[in-house]
């Protein structure tokens, strides 16, 4: 029983972790990154169409990976190389994963709300383990090597990064994309755990990463207890549901009451790296 | 010149998706005209969603002005068509309807103005970011609509409220969803024009925006500001709720504002923040989104989604200090 609760809440917390990850890499690069939603989505749609023109789920996690990226880069390209406000361009780029999935849902698969039933796993969803790791991994990554000493450099401070030779563009415009590929997993997992892509059913998944990412005040591990936190409170409220009288919607404002406790330094002041958001 | 870039790269981009489908643009974009601005009908409705987008639009500009993000617009459209549809299932027959309709657009500010004023409160008090808190809220105040929808408003089947008997808003002829609320869209949007550069308030509101330590050391209360600002951005929202609530379906129903408040941002954008470029690009957000109806025969109607956020994408990147442009 316990087991499996935990199984469940591990299911849940799964794409929080992957796009968290990524919003933590692409953060503290300094880019804010409120297209999580975004690249999660096109990842899901990219990781359908992948497992069913191949009828193999592995070919769906690839292509996730890179639908997501493609997302992430049409975000670099508009927010490092063109300076453009990375608040609305995140916005836009979500706008734009909408629009674009359901064209693609459309004109591929002829339909408005769903693909086909896609190939999946049959014995565990290999995702569940990589975002499980992907946490460490970019601990790692941030915090014990060259590129993430560059990283936090152009996250913290672009100016004095890029005084002492660091391509704070370079460096950016990776982590932005590393994002993708990470929030691309999130929404393949989505897309191949439902065997299928369905409309906008990333669901404000990418925010709540983005909360998380807050939350954890952008240090990896603090992110991913914030994500298993967040999907410990859905599945309670799964099984509580009927007994304790307490309305679903109420338990899904958790997550982004909590940010905003914490973005006003009620308890702790959650502070975001100084560089980000800015050119 | 970001917009005619804009408009010019989003073409451009509506042309491969059209010839992805195997059809012609210049079929197309006629199908898109016919169907918006070439009939009646078309006009109505093309009238009816500037409306609501020239509310939100105004909400975003407001904020922007005072230098803040209103990311929240789509939950304070939200809040103040509730508000008016929850206090309009109430009111009896008896109302006087010009009595009714001045308290529903009072009802729907309020709102508005309750949902604005929270993040306003939070950068006022706490120094809290407010693209952040906004983006939450949204969630927050969705939900919490949801449920007193679904919980206790609802008329059994649907997801709405019973509808108004009276304080509806004449549509401009029959079974047209435009409606009188449009004449108060452009009133607010003269309103807010001489509010914020023809007075004092709306130049200390532009002074906080420009420059906010010059402003605190002029004495300006930057903190109070800021959260009127907010909630003045809220309640314009809000009363844009009421072309829906008032105007066209008479009931408040859940997931109305259906992503008015993120184009908003656009039309605030695209408008360069000033009220009458926000009531143009209102139009011309509102018929390209017309426009996908009318085209979805040969091309699906998504395509103007994806335009839409084209035009955003370019707009801010042809424009390194999106602020600089509201200057």
């Amino acid at each position: 029983m316990i087991g499996s609760l935990l199984l469940q809440v591990l299911r849940i917390a799964t794409p929080y972790l992957l796009a968290a990850a990524g919003g933590v890499v692409a953060e503290r690069a300094g880019i804010i990154s409120l297209s999580l939603e975004g690249y999660m989505l096109s990842g899901a749609c990219a990781a359908a169409f992948g497992a069913y023109a191949g009828d193999n789920p592995w070919l769906g996690i690839l292509a996730g990976a890179l639908g997501g990226m493609t997302a992430a880069a049409i975000h670099a390209v508009a927010t490092v190389r063109y300076r453009a406000d990375q608040v609305i361009t995140g916005i836009a780029v979500n706008l734009l994963a909408i629009g674009a999935t359901r064209f693609a849902l459309r004109v591929v698969f002829n339909s408005s709300s769903n693909s086909p039933r896609v190939a999946g796993f049959a014995f565990g969803n290999p995702l569940v383990l990589l975002g499980l790791l992907s946490i460490p991994a970019v601990a790692v990554l941030i915090d014990r090597t060259r590129f993430g000493l560059r990283l936090r450099a152009a996250g913290e401070h672009p100016a004095a990064a890029a005084s002492v030779g660091i391509d704070v563009a370079r460096t950016r415009v990776t982590a932005v994309l590393l994002s993708g590929i990470l929030a691309g997993l999130a929404g393949a997992y989505l897309a191949l755990d439902q065997h299928q892509f369905t409309d906008e059913m990333t669901a404000g998944r990418g925010f709540i990463a983005v909360a998380a990412v807050i939350f954890g005040r952008w240090e990896p591990y603090r992110v991913g207890v914030a994500c298993l936190l967040f999907a410990a409170a859905e599945t309670v409220q799964i099984h509580l549901q009927s007994a304790s009288g307490i309305p679903s919607q109420f338990v899904a404002m958790i997550p982004y009451a909590l940010t905003i406790i914490a973005l006003a330094g009620v308890v702790g002041r959650s502070a975001p790296p100084a560089g980000l958001g800015k050119a | 010149m970001p917009v005619a870039m804009a408009i010019a790269v989003a073409v451009v981009v509506g042309d491969l998706l059209i010839l992805s489908v195997g059809q012609s643009p210049g079929t197309v974009y006629r199908l898109l005209l016919d169907g918006t601005w070439g009939n009646p009908y078309g006009v109505a409705q093309v009238v009816y969603k500037a409306t609501t987008l020239t509310f939100t639009g105004l909400a975003v500009a407001v904020a922007m002005q005072a230098g803040m993000f209103n990311i929240g617009a789509e939950s304070q459209l939200a809040a103040g068509g509730f508000a008016a549809g929850a206090v309009g299932m109430v009111l009896p027959a008896s109302v006087p309807g010009v009595v009714a309709v001045v308290l529903l657009l009072g009802a729907a500010a309020v709102g508005g103005a309750v949902v604005g004023a929270i993040p306003g409160a939070l950068v006022a008090r706490y120094g809290a970011n407010e693209v952040i808190t906004t983006i939450m809220l949204n969630f927050i105040v969705l939900a919490f609509l949801n449920w007193a929808v679904a919980a206790h408003l609802h008329v059994p089947e649907t997801l709405h409220t019973p509808g108004l008997v009276t304080g509806t808003v004449a549509r401009f002829y029959p079974g047209a969803a435009a409606n009188w609320t449009a004449v108060v869209a452009l009133v607010v949007a003269a309103g807010v024009g001489w509010y914020v550069f023809g007075t004092r308030a709306g130049m200390a509101l532009r002074a906080v925006g420009l420059a906010p330590e010059a402003a605190e050391y002029a004495g300006i209360p930057t903190g109070r500001v800021r959260l009127a600002a907010f909630a003045l951005a809220g309640a314009i929202a809000g009363v844009g709720g009421t072309n829906f609530v008032l105007g066209n379906k008479h009931y408040y129903e859940d997931g109305f504002a259906g992503g008015a408040g993120f184009i908003g941002i656009a039309v605030a954008l695209a408008g360069g923040g000033r009220p009458v470029g926000i009531v143009v690009a209102a139009l011309a957000f509102a018929t390209l989104s017309q426009g996908g109806l009318a085209i979805h025969a040969v091309v699906p109607k998504q395509m103007v989604d994806v335009m839409q956020a084209v035009v955003i994408l370019v707009v801010v990147a042809a424009t390194p200090e999106v602020r600089r442009m509201l200057r």
